[in-house]
């Protein structure tokens, strides 16, 4: 009779295991913190003033409570922005982007630093890491394909219900008309060179990269 | 939007820098931030207890009361402190949700003062967090069951006209308390079937001595009264029976059903004894047919409420009463082999056959010990003291694990149900909500361009049109009209997509003079995919006049300096001014607000033409002159 009741409680104890397991993971996943430099530092770093950088600092630490931002976070988070179409691609370019050490996850100096250009910077700055952007495997030069990707991506966020309807040669055009402005020498791939004087050329542009500075 | 991620606005609209270079029109201006005050620290007062925080968290959800302009009702000028005079216990939890976007249920609070708050504060008790929202559920239905029983208390006493003769009959059945009729009948059933079982049990008593025979039972002594009483009970039974079936909703249901099945083995047996005569052959099979009769007295579980749930309780735990089964069986079969082989030896021994030793160890095992089967040996005697003590365990142990388990399945059941029933109401919350924020910007799209083109002409009226929107709002909705300017597309609703395509592909169909809707069954499915190298064509071309007009009085404020054609519209004059377009469609000059509009049909055009209007190079191609009266997207 014993025997019964012994092999009834082992049958017990080995559901209880995998959960453990389970256990020891969360934890160590809950242990990654990060907290940046100090305050004078980064707004010796950047062009915020310190009363910015407590703002930003307090939005981004409610977000992400570890300090550092993983891919799939910014995804979700650039997400909310555009409910009407799927806005991860671009997300995911943006956070290549952002993430100049290409460790996977965004900390909050890297998130500071990127602002700091894009909305304090010279235009010369704000260019160069736009270049960076549209430059998906960093090799200095943007050919067409990535530029299809980019142009695709930020079609997407368009999402289905749009007028007029989206056709498939649509972004393609778009890719054309930017090369034809963009690229002088006609070789098929954008240089930074290129891409600066042609953007300074374009008055629309220009306008345009003023269009953010008193975002925060 | 989530205000969860409204910190982070500043970022997207950064990011928005990545999409200058590409886009080929100018974009739009951006949100000017009219009261540029630095961030600051609010006092709340809620009786006496003070709470602070920022003033941008509570701007947060702006049709709240914190988040909107009506909480400056409660301020308090002397103190600089804003004062509600309400519980501070739930406003902690009020506040937390503008801090982390969960609203929280705490479980000592009461579920209606908690309702009561959250109306105050302006908050939907949907919104509550996955965590608690199955709790605050659980609490409000089990409040609102007690309001409905109160309810159902009052309202028994009325009469309700409307229900039919069967309904009515059905009710009286199921619920004897409804009216006297039903609690007599109700009564009276129950007696009988109280009458019929005692009668089963003294029929068989011995009733004294006939002289001249041997002691007889009641039953053969007075067998004409006896049947006589047996034909009174079945007939009530028979009846009721019958009523039953008869006011049953569902018959076949009702046939189905527990009681029916019990009701009609009951009353079988009769029925066959008066069909069969007195056959020697099957007098054996008749005795156990009366047997059957004694299944009446479930027919009080009718009666009995605490029946009921014993036998939902045992139909739900029948794995584990299988268990407990099985694992006796194993017992029983193990020990009676051992006391079989262990008394094997001893002389005139009553352990003739191991089956024979399952009477013993059954009743060894359940601690009845009758004494009727003892073993002799020393070995048996030692196996039988094993057995006795085993059998303690085997009975004890099971029995709470049993009860454990029937109150555990029968909580996850409901509580598989509730969540099914919950996970449907969520989806739909959730749906809702995004479609909320999408179809917020097309709504502030059409009222939006319209302060943008006034602000701009610097006409006095800016203040009356359109619904004031929060910062927030307005500066997302500014990243969405950079979007649609750097792709050169608008966003529209759902609806508006599929008239568009319906429209689209009708016109390209130039052959046939007025194309019925009904005539192109598979429109909207193939529209949308096409390839077609003809670019869409402006739908809105075909607007008869007649619906302008009441859109003329927005239209007209906006346009200058564009001429003022004929009202009516055609497609050959359309065709004219397209060419205009074909310039680079990016003319500042001119503003045109617009309104997206509900194209109608070709069908209804004026114009009996179907000249295939020219291609356009882009969406946007800015048609001034019929902006008046034609409403179309508009073309900054």
């Amino acid at each position: 009779m014993g025997a019964v009741m012994g092999t009834f409680s082992s049958l017990q104890t080995k559901q209880r295991r995998p959960s453990k397991d389970k256990i020891e993971d969360e934890l160590e996943m809950t242990m990654v913190c990060h907290r940046p430099e100090g305050l004078e530092q980064l707004e010796a770093q950047t062009n915020f003033t310190k009363r910015e950088l407590q703002v930003l600092y307090r939005g981004f630490k409610n977000e992400c409570p570890s300090g550092v931002v993983n891919e799939e976070t910014f995804k979700q988070i650039y997400a909310q922005f555009f409910p009407h179409g799927d806005a991860s691609m671009y997300a995911h370019y943006l956070f290549h982007a952002f993430d100049t050490t290409q460790t996977g996850s965004v900390k909050f100096e890297d998130f500071v630093t990127a602002l700091s250009i894009l909305l304090r910077g010279t235009v010369h700055e704000k260019l160069r890491w736009t270049f960076n952007l549209y430059d998906i495997n960093k090799d200095g030069y943007i050919n067409k394909e990535e530029m299809m990707d980019i142009v695709k991506a930020i079609y997407d966020m368009m999402g289905k219900y749009t007028y007029p309807v989206l056709r498939e040669d649509t972004p393609r055009q778009h890719v054309d008309v930017f090369f034809q402005k963009m690229d002088k020498n006609k070789d098929g791939i954008v240089t930074l060179d290129e891409f600066l004087e042609s953007c300074q050329e374009d008055d629309n542009i220009m306008r345009s990269l003023q269009l953010f500075q008193n975002v925060m | 939007m989530a205000a969860g991620v409204a910190a982070w606005l500043p970022f997207a609209r950064a990011a928005a820098i990545g999409w200058m270079p590409v886009a080929n029109c100018p974009m739009p201006l951006a949100p000017a931030d009219k009261n540029k005050r630095q961030d600051e620290l609010i006092v709340l007062n809620v009786s006496g207890r003070r709470f602070q925080t920022w003033r941008t968290t509570l701007e947060r959800y702006p049709d709240t009361l914190l988040g909107s302009t009506e909480k400056e009702f409660f301020f308090n000028e002397d103190t600089k402190e804003y004062f509600f005079d309400r519980d501070p216990e739930v406003f902690r939890c009020v506040l937390n949700f503008y801090r982390t976007g969960k609203l929280h249920y705490p479980r000592y609070e009461c579920i209606s003062a908690y309702d009561d708050e959250l109306a105050f504060y302006g908050i939907l008790p949907e919104i509550i967090g996955d965590c608690c929202y199955e709790e605050y559920k659980d609490r409000k239905r089990e409040n609102a069951e007690r309001l409905m029983d109160d309810n159902d208390s009052e309202n028994n006493q009325e009469s309700m006209p409307s229900l039919s003769f069967r309904q009515t009959m059905w009710r009286a059945f199921e619920n004897p308390h409804t009216s006297t009729l039903a609690l007599v009948f109700y009564y009276v059933t129950g007696f009988f079937i109280a009458v019929s079982v005692i009668t089963n049990v003294v029929e068989t008593v011995p009733c004294g001595t006939v002289p001249g025979s041997k002691e007889l039972p009641c039953g053969e002594r007075y067998s004409v009264a006896f049947f006589c009483l047996d034909t009174a009970c079945v007939m009530i039974f028979t009846v009721e029976y019958l009523l039953r079936l008869f006011a049953a909703p569902s018959r076949y249901r009702f046939i189905r059903s527990v009681m029916s099945i019990i009701d009609v083995v009951a009353i079988m047996p009769y029925y066959i004894g008066l069909v069969m005569t007195n056959n020697e052959d099957v007098s054996g099979a008749f005795v156990t047919l009366r047997v059957f009769r004694v299944f009446r007295i479930f027919k009080f579980s009718r009666h009995s409420q605490g029946l009921r749930i014993l036998g939902y309780t045992l139909k739900s735990c029948a794995s584990e009463l299988g268990f407990l089964l099985f694992s006796l069986t194993m017992a029983i079969i193990i020990f009676a082999t051992v006391m079989f082989y262990a008394e094997k030896g001893s002389s005139a021994s009553k352990f003739t056959s191991i089956p024979a030793s399952f009477w013993y160890t059954i009743v060894t095992m359940t601690t009845l010990g009758y004494g009727d089967m003892v073993p002799k040996t020393i070995a048996g005697k030692i196996f039988g003291s094993i057995c006795s003590l085993s059998g303690v365990l085997v009975i004890a142990l099971p029995v709470p694990v049993i009860v454990s388990n029937f109150s555990r399945i029968y909580h996850q059941n409901q509580r598989a149900d509730k969540r099914r029933a919950q996970k449907k109401a969520r989806l739909a919350r959730i749906r809702v909500a995004k479609t909320g924020s999408s179809n917020a910007y097309l709504h502030s799209k059409r009222n939006g361009l319209l302060n943008e083109a006034l602000e701009l002409m610097g006409t006095p009226e800016e203040e009356h049109m359109g619904k004031t929107t929060s910062l927030i709002e307005s500066q997302h909705h500014h990243l969405l009209h950079c979007l649609e300017k750097t792709t050169n597309h608008e966003f529209i609703d759902e609806q508006m997509f599929e008239q568009n395509c319906m429209e689209s592909s009708m016109q390209n169909y130039p052959s046939t003079r007025s194309p019925s809707l009904s005539s192109h069954p598979g429109l909207t499915t193939t529209c949308c995919s096409r390839r077609s190298k003809k670019t869409t064509h402006l739908p809105n071309s075909n607007l008869p006049a007649t619906r302008l007009r009441s859109m003329q009085e927005l239209s007209t404020i906006h346009i200058q300096g564009s001429e003022q054609p004929s009202l009516t519209t055609s497609r050959s004059s359309l065709n004219l001014k397209a060419d205009d377009g074909l310039r680079p469609n990016c003319k500042t000059s001119q503003i045109t607000t617009a309104i997206i509009s509900i194209p109608t049909p070709p069908a209804l055009t004026p114009e009996g033409e179907s000249r295939p209007p020219p291609a356009s190079p882009g969406p946007n191609t800015n048609i001034p002159s019929i902006a008046s009266n034609v409403v179309k997207v508009s073309a900054l």
